[in-house]
């Protein structure tokens, strides 16, 4: 296959993955719409996880769905949990399914944008956006399996997709040769996959931070009977305890690495710009970033600050985060502007 | 201490935090003005502080990465820059006020770690607390029987938790067991790398230094003050620190992507350098390229940039040779490179002369004139406006190579002149001539010494793995209890809790122990 046959084939798989997420969303929303409702009590894990993995009779199918996600630790390897029917809507299955091939379509986009450009795709904001997009995905999918998360489906794939037709439209690069700074393939594959595999993490935890917010916020009007409004939405949504959990344990599988994300990105500007730290706008706010982050995880555990505190200061953590990604490399001119648009 | 199970186990527990001012007393405020600032609260807002002082860092230009574009913001707003100024706006991480939120966001650090690790040394020798009375209580329980004596099974208990690591006590009824220390060790250890970070880089920059310089092809370098165009030393640099190395600047080669819309960018560029590390030392060889700098004793030679040198021979009014080589012109525009210059002749006779000069590499015809249309150098040109009378170089004012001060000199008659690599131009009036003779490149070339930069390394990695035990590693306690019930089974019952539940999972693994405990438990029945 000749170079710009791949990039063409790669440009038509980009937007079949939009497509495929784009009605993942739409499945995800109908089971919102019209799936069942879960337990919104606060989780208390299963007592017995061979029941739920063994399939054994199970009454309240959504019930066992939430806490299942907490066993789901026990064994995973041995006994992967099981999908029972009764612990997941048709829509669920159907979006799950979705998101699976966009996650493949995704992976080939990238794949033949590779060996179109004959080196590792994530070298312009364009392909960077898809990468993060597919780390995103990964992620979400590996935290549905094994948390039972499928619920957050949905606010992680909108985010991903709206990335994906900006990175098609308004940010499209054509497949192009790198810059000499950029060749050096040991370190843009160590800095710039760290720097994909924090993000998509991130966004997955961000997801799952908003849907906390949202639940917690649910679960106040609820009890004073105010009006409820568009947080009504978390009526769906498992309890306000578990999101906050959930948010906090990728977070911090996402904060080391983004920490060794800047770290590497640091001994490459040793190694390329004769100092490993120079305040760059885009270490700049990779910095804000990291210090913010560290914030969420000094706030969770500081008396006063725990719960939506927290939250807020999170979803601060991921607007700099994002920031750094879009804002910088539109609107600052530093060393990494050639990364740009 | 051991027993109390309330508190977290995240850097708020040591010291307290404040009340409020005690009544009386120096030493009491001083104390209370410590706890405040060393609280977990506080130190919750430095960090904040530190992330909103960097914001402006990346607003405005600042000096230490880009000096002419703060230059450029001084004559664009001249009223509000020497305001902005006065707060070290251009110069945000070197501001008194920037290292004053990081040095108190280190001491309170350091105020709330060092206490806590001096804490966490004696608690690592501690032994797990006795078993509570009621296990069911607790957040994790399990009770079962068995046909074992109590002892017996204890026993099983007790080798079951040995092998899964965690301490194990053994007292009358009861083993109590704890494990995930680690997890405090790993919190300390990140917090306490960051204060060597800290120190690393406070070091490397106070020793070290770092210049600039611009090599044409063909000329050298000797690593002295002087030689430099830019320098920059640490506050305790002192000149016996510069390594005597020297290099010269043979060859250089660059590519260029020719299609697509990253037409123009450069795709390899290579300085080909011999160096030696010591004027007495042999010489070796260097292919000086961007991500493979030149090490020479801990300092590093990188390749930053390029440009093009034209080469010029101007004969004067008199016919003597007042000048034949080299003049570095700076890129005006880094996609064509088309570049400007000033070719200043002071030897020339009987007046001195002067040229302004674009130089472009690719020349080609556009409607506004002649532009240059690719950086390599295709169809390089150059184009001469010319000048005589003073340099004005003589009154000991210093002058920039790249501006002419034009106050006493006059602009020859004619149009500017565009040649060809060879051509001439007899300026009129007898004044001189000058010939284009060709081109060199120059590479702009930046020696960094900094001998902070492994240590730091090492903290940062010595951060991240204190990390990953810090925010991966839970800590949690289990006991269990056997005695003999009614009916002459062995009960046995366990409990189980963790002080950050925060992963969630301590429900699962206290599951899958008890599972394995009680089938070890009842294996012999």
């Amino acid at each position: 296959m000749s170079t710009t046959s791949l990039a063409a084939l790669s440009d038509d798989l980009t937007l079949l993955t939009g497509l495929l997420y784009s009605l993942g969303i739409l499945a995800y929303a109908a089971d919102f719409a019209f799936g069942k409702r879960r337990a919104t009590a606060a989780v208390r894990p299963a007592k017995e996880p061979a029941l739920v993995g063994a399939g054994a009779p199970v009454s309240d199918g959504d019930a066992v769905d939430d806490t299942a996600g907490e066993t789901a630790e026990a064994e995973p390897a041995a006994e992967p949990p099981a999908e029972e029917p009764g612990g997941m809507g048709r829509a669920v299955k159907v979006a799950l399914g979705l998101t699976a091939l966009g996650l493949l379509a995704h992976f080939g986009t990238i794949l033949t944008r590779g060996l179109a450009a004959q080196r590792l795709p994530w070298g312009n904001m364009h392909e960077f956006i898809i990468m993060i997009g597919f780390g995103a995905v990964a992620v979400f999918l590996v935290v549905s399996w094994r948390f039972k998360a499928h619920y957050a489906g949905m606010f992680v794939l909108i985010p991903v997709t709206l990335g994906i037709g900006l990175a098609a439209t308004a940010l499209y690069t054509p497949v192009g040769a790198l810059m000499p700074a950029l060749k050096s393939n040991s370190w843009i594959g160590i800095h710039v996959t760290a720097a994909i595999t924090a993000s998509g993490t991130f966004i997955v935890a961000g997801a799952l931070n908003v849907m906390y917010l949202l639940a917690a916020r649910y679960a106040k009007l609820k009890e004073t009977g105010g009006e409820i409004g568009f947080s009504g939405i978390a009526r769906k949504l498992p309890a306000a305890a578990v999101l906050d959990r959930l948010t906090y344990r990728i977070t911090i599988f996402g904060f080391p690495i983004w920490t060794f994300a800047i770290v590497a990105g640091a001994m490459w500007a040793d190694q390329a710009w004769g100092r490993y730290w120079g305040w760059d706008p885009k270490e700049v706010w990779s910095f804000i970033a990291w210090v913010v982050y560290a914030g969420y995880l000094h706030a969770r555990s500081t008396a006063g600050w725990r719960g939506q505190k927290a939250a807020w200061i999170q979803l601060l953590a991921f607007g700099c985060l994002m920031f750094n990604l879009f804002g910088v490399n539109l609107w600052f001119s530093g060393l990494h502007s050639y990364a740009g648009v | 201490m051991s027993t109390d199970l309330t508190d977290r186990d995240d850097l708020d527990t040591v010291p307290q935090a404040p009340k409020g001012p005690p009544g009386l007393g120096v030493l009491g405020w001083l104390r209370w003005f410590w706890r405040q600032l060393t609280s977990m609260r506080t130190a919750l807002v430095l960090l904040f502080l530190l992330a909103l002082a960097s914001v402006p860092g990346s607003l405005l230009p600042q000096r230490g990465p880009e000096p002419g574009k703060v230059e450029q913001y001084f004559t664009q707003h001249p009223d509000l820059a020497p305001v902005l100024d006065k707060f070290s706006l251009f110069d945000v991480f070197a501001a008194p006020w920037f290292a004053a939120v990081y040095l108190l966001l280190f001491i309170s650090l350091a105020g709330c770690v060092f206490p806590r690790s001096w804490h966490h040394l004696k608690v690592m020798r501690a032994r797990p607390p006795k078993a509570p009375r009621n296990l069911s209580r607790l957040p994790e329980s399990a009770r079962w029987t068995t046909g074992l004596s109590p002892d017996e099974a204890l026993e099983k208990v007790r080798a079951v938790l040995r092998s899964k690591r965690f301490r194990v006590d053994v007292a009358d009824d009861s083993v109590a067991a704890e494990k995930g220390y680690l997890r405090e060790t790993g919190n300390l250890v990140f917090h306490i790398a960051l204060l060597g970070l800290l120190l690393a880089i406070g070091l490397g920059g106070s020793l070290g230094y770092k210049g600039n310089v611009l090599v044409t092809e063909g000329d050298g370098f000797a690593n002295t003050v002087a030689s430099y165009d830019r320098f920059e030393p640490g506050r305790s640099f002192s000149d016996d620190r510069l390594q005597p190395f020297s290099f010269h600047v043979n060859d250089y080669k660059a590519t260029y992507i020719t299609s697509g819309e990253q037409r123009g960018q450069p795709a390899t560029q290579v300085a080909d350098v011999t160096y030696k590390t010591a004027p007495d030392a042999p010489t070796e060889h260097h292919r000086l390229k961007v991500n493979n700098p030149l090490d020479v004793d801990g300092a590093k030679v990188y390749l930053l940039g390029n440009g093009y040198a034209p080469t010029f021979k101007v004969t004067d009014g008199k016919g003597n040779v007042a000048m034949n080589g080299p003049t570095a012109f700076m890129n005006a525009d880094a996609k064509t490179m088309t570049s400007e210059g000033v070719i200043k002749v002071p030897d020339a006779e009987p007046d001195q002369l002067a040229f302004l000069g674009v130089f472009l590499p690719t020349t080609v015809k556009t409607k506004n004139g002649l532009a240059s249309a690719y950086p390599g150098a295709l169809n390089p040109t150059v184009t001469l406006l010319s000048f005589k009378g003073d340099l004005g170089l003589d009154n000991g004012t210093p002058q920039s190579v790249y501006q002419l001060n034009t106050n006493k000199l006059q602009k020859i008659k004619g149009a500017a002149r565009t040649l060809r690599p060879g051509d001439s131009y007899k300026l009129p009036g007898g004044a001189g001539t000058v010939q284009f003779t060709g081109y060199r490149h120059w590479v702009s070339i930046a020696v960094t010494y900094d001998p902070g930069r492994v240590p730091a390394l090492c903290a940062a990695i010595v951060a991240i793995f204190g990390l990953l035990g810090g925010l991966l590693i839970r800590r949690r306690r289990v006991w269990v209890r056997a005695t003999r019930g009614e009916d002459g089974r062995t009960v046995v019952e366990a409990g189980g809790l963790t002080r950050t539940d925060s992963g969630g999972t301590f429900s699962a693994e206290f599951e899958e122990l008890t599972t394995e405990l009680r089938s070890t438990s009842q294996g012999k029945e």
